[in-house]
């Protein structure tokens, strides 16, 4: 069993598994953070991009300054975004059978995986991950192709020119692999081979092995999945959360008895606690708002807005915000609000109740009846109409490189009475604001991230307690800023296996059984034997059919009527040879009671020309690891009995070997 | 006894005799032992039962029932008790051989009923209130009780446990008292055959291998020197410390918590004074103790009064283990030895410490705890460390918040356990908050702020944790010193302030509700100090906390609203809600706040916000708020109007608080007693209420002050006030009607109105009042009608009434003897009260 690592950003994983006779991906991750290195894609012409200076080498050599430009000491490349792909070099990605996703943010880089490696398996999600991943793809191509960029920018990928760069471009890892955006043919090519499955769901794998998604608590669908088969389990955790927030609770109990627990999507921020930040959040831009200043929220179009949106539902009348319009923008809001009220059976059980009242499990739906929230596709259009001032936006992208909120940074970055609120934890705020420096507005950076901090996955741990734990190798040593919070890591026995980018994993156990089924007609003729109370042998001469992975005896075919000549004869070679068979040995030898047999001098030997044998008088035994061997020191013979062998190794005698090895057999049981 | 109780005394032992019959509940027998209890100590018992044979014939019956329930007979050894409590009366009852046959091993002792704690109890608490004299030691000795109550100290019923205890005590304190008193010998020949009994056991206690008796024996121990003061309590410790020293050779120590609390009872006792050897016991048991259970007995050292410098150095050096631990793990290089007193980290203290969670947590708990209740005794070890301790402090809330890197093995475990621990966080603000008692050097003070800073301003800060935060910074700002010569805050608080009011703002922004009121609180008290400090003028009217403070005002949460009343009054009363007015309308946004508090007095739907608002008006009124001042008569109008029709009992007694303040002001105070000498305008200081008295009434009369009361409708608010269905209210307003007569009786009537026509009415009105029927408005009164009313009034018989509780009819024993008839169906017809 092997696992190779295609990604090497915890939270945005991209893992194979080779198990029994199937490859299995698991997520495909897109490590969105290469775009902070590019300058922001703005909807309307930025003067202040646009005049930006060129980068010059230090001797003056400005060949790179189309390329490169400079924005208060930092060096972005002025192209159109690029991506980091997972791994491709690693493993064929042909050969993969299926592709298990386990929360709509860990399917990003799925059209580069299904569509240009030769990819012929079949994906699996629930319903609500690939309707919402779908959405964050579609509004992905959407920020990106609706400002379409003349220039792509690639002289500065140039090994030998990269190291001559600044940091970060300097360390920028693996930008040869660096990709543009897909487009939105190749997502829906991507997302038309996918299988949609429910909680709990069985899945066959060519009969070899059986997934299974659970529930993961962290957001609508998400997915923890059980690969199994008869006698292993592994589990794969991805992004869980055992807060109550709007999803369906984490499903712990099905994760107990793996043999390998491969854990991923710990939260990124294990310092902070969601409640202080919603509660941060909330202060924050009711201040702003109190002053007149406008609260930007750089965010996804799902996942923790709908959290937010219902805290404001709670808090905007208390706080006296009742009049603060909010704005939600994205080319998917629409379809994001009103999905999120549809995945009824999805939610969490206080939001299931509320649809059989009938009421939207969501608040949010009331903001919007109450027209105190707006949701637009755009900046443009309708929104430049209502736009009214002081206000709340919510918009993406999170990164701040392409979007609306680029926009919005620009327009409100002057003013000290603007914050911008950071909420997603994926990106640091320090690089993602890096662009717009210097800048007026206030920054707060609350992030709000509900997956697993490393005290619930000690506790999960101990709760399912797997045989071993696969991690990032970023789990296992507190985080470089905080090196003195042990605390910040994970701890179990055996100590968690750690994988790091492009690296292949032999997990550490053995498969040792395999079922096989007996055919009725077959188990009918068996005669079991009980050789102990509660065990029973018989033995079984039969055929063993291998078929899709699945075993099965079947009675062994008669011996054929002689027909005809050549038939006859075709026939026979196929039937195996039905010897009558030796019987079977089973118990232990007590090597006391074996010693004194071998002593007793009137014991009769079961040869009869052996009668006047004497017993032995000089017989030794050693211990061993594994037995003992019980020594005839005249007879110069040994005799090493084991658990699972016995040897007499006696080189001249024959028929003493024969004498030993019938004494031998009187101690074990024969059927 | 009274005769209507004697005649149905015989009733009602049948009652309790008869185990057909259910008896009413416990509380009723509870009573009726009290009231015997009463009867018995007022006269003789014997002469009691003489005259009730019914009574000893239900003790008889008792015996003889077989199927009573527990419940009765545990009440009939209890009541055996009380009457042989005095010795003739017991020699009655043993003339009878009733007490052998109850308390004996004939008695229930042997029977099944023995199996129900109650009456084990019964039994125990019987003989508790009969050992009252030497026959009754005599008896005990007799019939061999005092084994049984040495079995009854292991009862499984921890009741029936403690009680055999305490009985022992009881009756060893009775055996010494008598012939032995006065002496201390600790020979055990001399002493009573019934004490030598008892104190062989406890040695035997003291000795066993089993932890639950030594346990016993160390709290009987315990209550014997907590409560007997004899002579002998010294001989007996010399007789026994040598059997408790030795406790201290086994390990671990057995049942430390008891030998800690028995060893501290001896240290307060009179032994010391006796015996030096006690304070070496002490020193012992101190340094065998694990550092966890040494925590209290180090305590309870410092606390004495009288104890060895050498002892209480070892006790301060136990307390300040952890803590020296904890700054050793921390510090960054190797700091000077004993940075705490002396103590450095002990590795007992240290293993502790990181055994688990949970025992680092109590540990650093209890030292905190601990430290923080000996900060402010006069008896605290001196000298006080008080910059390592504040250092101490700063470390734990640091470790806790994470904000501190230890390069020490034992720090980065400290670090992981303490992280985010609440419960240590608390205990550390609340040690920091005892600790601005005290200076400390610049350094550690300016960390001290740093940190409550961090505390405030963190968003891990959980709502319990930020309200201790706030209390502390409160402490520490309130304790900084001012600056020499200048009346004004010093520079660094004002420093601090300006940090301060921004994450001030923010809390009061919070979505948690108890965030904001403890912002709210805090901002109130920092407000009520320093509200004349132009420095916190100055950056509170920069900021825009007042702005905000008034916006809660409508809050959904109602304790916000509440503290945010109270916290505009407060600003309010100091000008500092607002910007300074204009020029054109003085004080017109202060005007709005009144018609704001008015509006929440009359609407909001909670009590909490209108009884704050209460207070805030009658605060204004005492000090003489400028907007009240303007003109007091419409003020207090309004005000009493709106309390009088409230729901909530104490919006309507601070109605009458505030009246009362009312009436000091044009009265004079209560106490000075004629207020014809009170010269209203002099007296009162400028700008105040006194001087807005309507200009037609010449000062010193006490005709003008009644129309001024009539005028605001202050008689209606108060006599409705006293026939209010709530007892505090009602005597409130008798107490403020007492003092308003007083105040005119000696002046005389200004007319003579007793037989005006208005007074008539008056009075029958007020007596509808009193019959519930309070609908009828009073209309306007006449001073002179007022002051008839007032005089006709019987309100120190109503006072009186008042006083008692509102049960006192109903508590009377024959009440209680007719409500048990009543309840069994003896009586023809219920006649009983309900209550």
């Amino acid at each position: 069993m092997k696992l190779y690592c295609l990604s090497g950003h915890p939270t945005l994983p991209c893992n194979v598994l080779k198990f029994k006779s199937t490859t299995v991906m698991l997520d495909c991750g897109l490590d969105m953070t290469s775009t902070l290195n590019f300058l922001p894609l703005p909807l309307v012409q930025s003067p202040r991009l646009s005049n930006l200076p060129g980068w010059s080498l230090k001797d003056g050599n400005a060949f790179l300054d189309k390329e490169l430009k400079e924005c208060s000491g930092h060096v972005f490349v002025d192209s159109v975004p690029e991506f980091c792909l997972p791994e491709t070099e690693l493993i064929d990605l042909s050969t993969v059978d299926v592709i298990l996703i386990s929360n709509y943010h860990c399917m990003m880089a799925l059209p580069y995986i299904t569509e240009h490696t030769g990819f012929t398996g079949t994906v699996y999600a629930t319903e609500p991950t690939v309707q919402i991943g779908r959405l964050l793809m579609e509004e992905l191509v959407n920020f990106i192709e609706r400002v379409p960029k003349a220039q792509s920018a690639s002289l500065w990928k140039n090994k030998d020119i990269q190291r001559l760069l600044p940091s970060p471009l300097k360390d920028a890892v693996e930008v040869s692999t660096w990709r543009r955006c897909y487009t939105m043919q190749e997502v829906n090519s991507a997302l038309s081979k996918i299988q949609l499955v429910g909680y709990s769901q069985k899945i066959e794998l060519f009969g070899a092995v059986q997934v299974t998604p659970l529930s993961s608590g962290y957001a609508l669908g998400s997915s923890n999945w059980i690969i199994q088969s008869h006698y292993e389990k592994v589990s794969y955790v991805s992004g869980s959360s055992l807060l109550t927030t709007h999803p369906q609770p984490m499903d712990q109990a099905s994760l107990k008895n793996s043999d390998v627990l491969i854990l991923t999507g710990l939260t990124q921020i294990p310092t902070a606690n969601p409640d202080g930040m919603v509660g941060e959040f909330c202060s924050n831009l009711a201040l702003t708002v109190r002053n007149g200043g406008n609260v930007l929220v750089p965010c996804y179009p799902s996942g923790v807005i709908y959290d937010l949106l219902e805290c404001l539902y709670q808090y905007i009348d208390s706080a006296g915000l009742s009049s603060i319009p909010f704005y939600f923008i994205s080319p998917v809001a629409n379809s994001s609000l009103e999905f999120s009220q549809i995945f009824a059976e999805w939610l969490c059980h206080n939001k299931q109740t509320k649809v059989y009242l009938p009421e939207p499990p969501f608040p949010h739906a009331e903001l919007i009846q109450t027209n105190k929230l707006k949701h637009y596709p755009s900046i443009h259009g309708d929104f430049s109409n209502d736009f009214r001032q002081p206000c709340v936006v919510f918009t993406g992208h999170p990164s701040l490189r392409f979007g609306d909120v680029v926009h919005f940074m620009e327009l409100w970055g002057k003013s000290s009475l603007n914050t911008v609120i950071f909420t997603e934890p994926d990106f640091s705020y320090l690089e993602a604001l890096a662009p717009y420096q210097p800048l007026a507005m206030k920054c707060i950076y609350c992030p709000i991230d509900t997956r697993l901090n490393f005290i619930q996955v000690s506790k999960l741990l101990k709760e399912v307690q797997p045989l071993h734990v696969v991690c990032p190798e970023q789990y296992t040593q507190p985080p470089p800023a905080q090196s003195h919070r042990m605390n910040l890591m994970i701890d179990c026995q055996p100590p968690a296996m750690s994988y790091r980018r492009a690296e292949v994993l032999a997990l550490p156990f053995k498969r040792r059984y395999e079922k096989i089924e007996i055919m009725p007609e077959l188990a009918d003729s068996l005669v079991p034997m009980e050789i102990k109370p509660g065990v029973s042998l018989a033995t079984v001469s039969a055929v063993l059919h291998t078929k899709d992975n699945k075993h099965v005896l079947q009675p062994p075919p008669r011996p054929a009527q002689p027909t005809g000549g050549k038939k006859r004869k075709r026939a026979s070679d196929d039937i195996p040879d039905c010897k009558v068979l030796k019987p079977l040995l089973s118990g232990s030898i007590p090597v006391d009671q074996f010693v004194q047999t071998l002593e007793k001098s009137t014991h009769r030997p079961p040869v009869p020309f052996l009668l006047e044998q004497h017993g032995f008088s000089d017989i030794k035994v050693e211990d061993t690891a594994k037995g003992h061997i019980v020594l005839l020191q005249e007879a110069e013979t040994l005799i090493q009995i084991e658990e699972d062998s016995t040897h007499i190794i006696c080189d001249n005698d024959e028929m003493l070997r024969v004498r030993l090895r019938d004494l031998v057999l009187k101690f074990l049981q024969k059927f | 006894m009274d005769p209507e109780c004697s005649r149905l005394l015989p009733a009602l032992c049948a009652v309790l005799a008869d185990p057909r019959q259910p008896v009413a509940d416990d509380t009723c027998l509870e009573k009726l032992l009290d009231w015997f209890t009463t009867v018995t100590e007022a006269g003789s018992s014997l002469l009691l039962l003489q005259e009730n044979p019914c009574l000893v014939e239900l003790l008889f019956r008792v015996l003889k029932s077989q199927d009573l329930s527990s419940r009765i007979l545990s009440f009939s050894l209890r009541l055996a008790g009380i009457f042989a409590a005095q010795e003739d009366c017991f020699q009655y009852l043993q003339q009878g051989e009733l007490l052998p046959m109850l308390f004996g091993e004939v008695g229930p002792l042997g029977g099944a009923a023995w199996t129900a704690p109650a009456v084990r109890s019964g039994w125990i608490q019987g003989l508790r209130t009969l050992a009252q004299h030497p026959s009754a030691l005599r008896f005990l000795a007799a019939c061999g009780a005092v084994d049984t109550i040495f079995s009854l100290q292991g009862d499984s019923s921890l009741f029936v446990a403690s009680a055999a205890g305490q009985l022992l005590v009881h009756i060893l304190d009775l055996a010494m008292r008598g012939p032995a008193e006065g002496r201390c010998s600790p020979q055990a020949c001399d002493w009573p055959a019934c004490a030598q009994k008892i104190v062989c056991h406890i040695e035997d206690s003291l000795c066993s291998i089993a932890t639950p008796q030594v346990t016993q024996a160390l709290n009987v121990l315990t209550t014997v020197f907590g409560h007997c003061h004899g002579l002998w309590t010294q001989g007996l410790w010399v007789r026994l410390s040598p059997l408790v020293a030795r406790l201290l050779e086994k390990d671990p120590v057995p049942a430390s918590h008891s030998l800690v609390d028995l060893l501290l009872s001896v240290a307060r006792s009179s032994v010391p004074s006796s015996d030096r050897g006690l304070w070496e016991t002490l020193a012992q048991t101190l340094s065998h103790l694990s550092p966890t259970q040494a925590g209290p007995l180090a305590l309870g050292i410092l606390k004495l009064q009288d104890c060895p410098q050498a002892l209480r150095t070892q006790a301060f050096g136990v307390l300040l283990q952890p803590l020296a631990c904890v700054l050793e793990a921390a510090a960054q290089a190797p700091g000077p030895p004993g940075l705490l007193g002396g103590a450095a980290g002990d590795p007992m203290t240290v293993d502790v410490l990181l055994c688990s969670k949970s025992a680092c947590v109590g540990l650093l708990c209890c030292a905190l705890t601990h430290l923080g209740l000996l900060q402010p005794l006069p008896q605290r070890p001196s000298p006080w460390p008080q910059a390592p301790l504040l250092g101490a402090a700063v470390t734990v809330l640091r470790l806790c918040s994470g904000s501190v890197a230890p390069t020490s093995d034992v720090g980065g475990r400290l670090c992981a356990i303490l992280v985010g621990c609440g419960r240590v966080q608390r205990a550390a603000l609340d040690f920091l908050g005892a600790l601005s008692q005290g200076a400390g050097p610049q350094e550690s003070v300016m960390q001290v702020f740093s940190v409550l800073l961090e505390y405030l301003m963190s968003p891990e800060s959980s709502s319990m944790v930020l309200k201790k935060a706030f209390q502390a910074t409160l402490r520490w700002l309130l304790s900084s010193p001012k600056t020499p010569g200048c009346c004004d805050l010093d520079p660094r608080t004002q420093l601090f302030l300006r940090e301060l009011l921004p994450v001030l703002q923010k809390r009061l922004c919070s979505p948690c509700w108890e965030v904001r009121d403890s912002g709210l609180e805090f901002l109130t008290q920092m407000t009520r100090h320093w509200g004349g400090q132009a420095g916190f003028r100055q950056a509170l009217l920069a900021s825009e906390v007042p702005e905000l403070t008034k916006q809660l005002l409508q809050d959904p949460e109602s304790y916000v609203r509440a503290s945010a009343v109270t916290a505009t009054g407060q600003l309010s009363s100091w000008g500092l809600l607002a910007a300074p007015a204009s020029p054109e309308r003085p004080g017109a946004q202060q005007k709005s706040l009144l018609v704001e508090l008015l509006h929440v007095l009359c609407a909001d739907s909670e009590g909490f916000p209108r009884r704050a608002v209460m207070q805030v008006f009658t605060e204004w009124l005492r000090d003489g708020h400028a907007d009240v001042a303007e003109d007091p008569e419409r003020f207090v109008a309004r005000v009493l109007q709106a309390a009088s029709r409230d729901q909530d009992w104490e919006v309507r007694a601070q109605g009458l608080e505030l009246a009362l303040v009312f009436l000091g002001r044009l009265l004079g105070p209560r106490g000075s007693h004629c207020p014809c000498a009170v010269a209203l305008p002099e007296a009162a200081p400028p700008g105040t209420l006194a001087q807005a008295l309507p200009e037609a009434a010449p000062p010193g009369t006490l005709a003008q002050a009644l129309q001024v009361l009539c005028r605001v409708q202050l008689f209606e608010f108060a006599f409705r006030a006293l026939f209010d269905c709530d007892r505090p209210v009602a005597q409130k307003s008798c107490d403020l009607l007492l003092f308003l007569r007083a105040k005119a009786a000696p002046c005389g009537s200004p007319q003579e109105a007793g037989d005006s026509p208005n007074v008539a009415s008056v009075e029958a009105t007020l007596q509808r009042w009193q019959a519930g029927e309070q609908g009828q408005p009073l209309g306007y009164l006449e001073p002179g009608a007022v002051m008839a009313v007032l005089r006709s009034i019987d309100l120190e018989g109503l006072r009186d009434t008042l006083a008692e509780s509102s049960d006192h009819v109903e508590k009377s024993p024959r009440s209680l003897l007719q409500d048990m008839l009543a309840a069994v169906g003896v009586l023809g017809e219920n006649e009983a009260d309900c209550y």
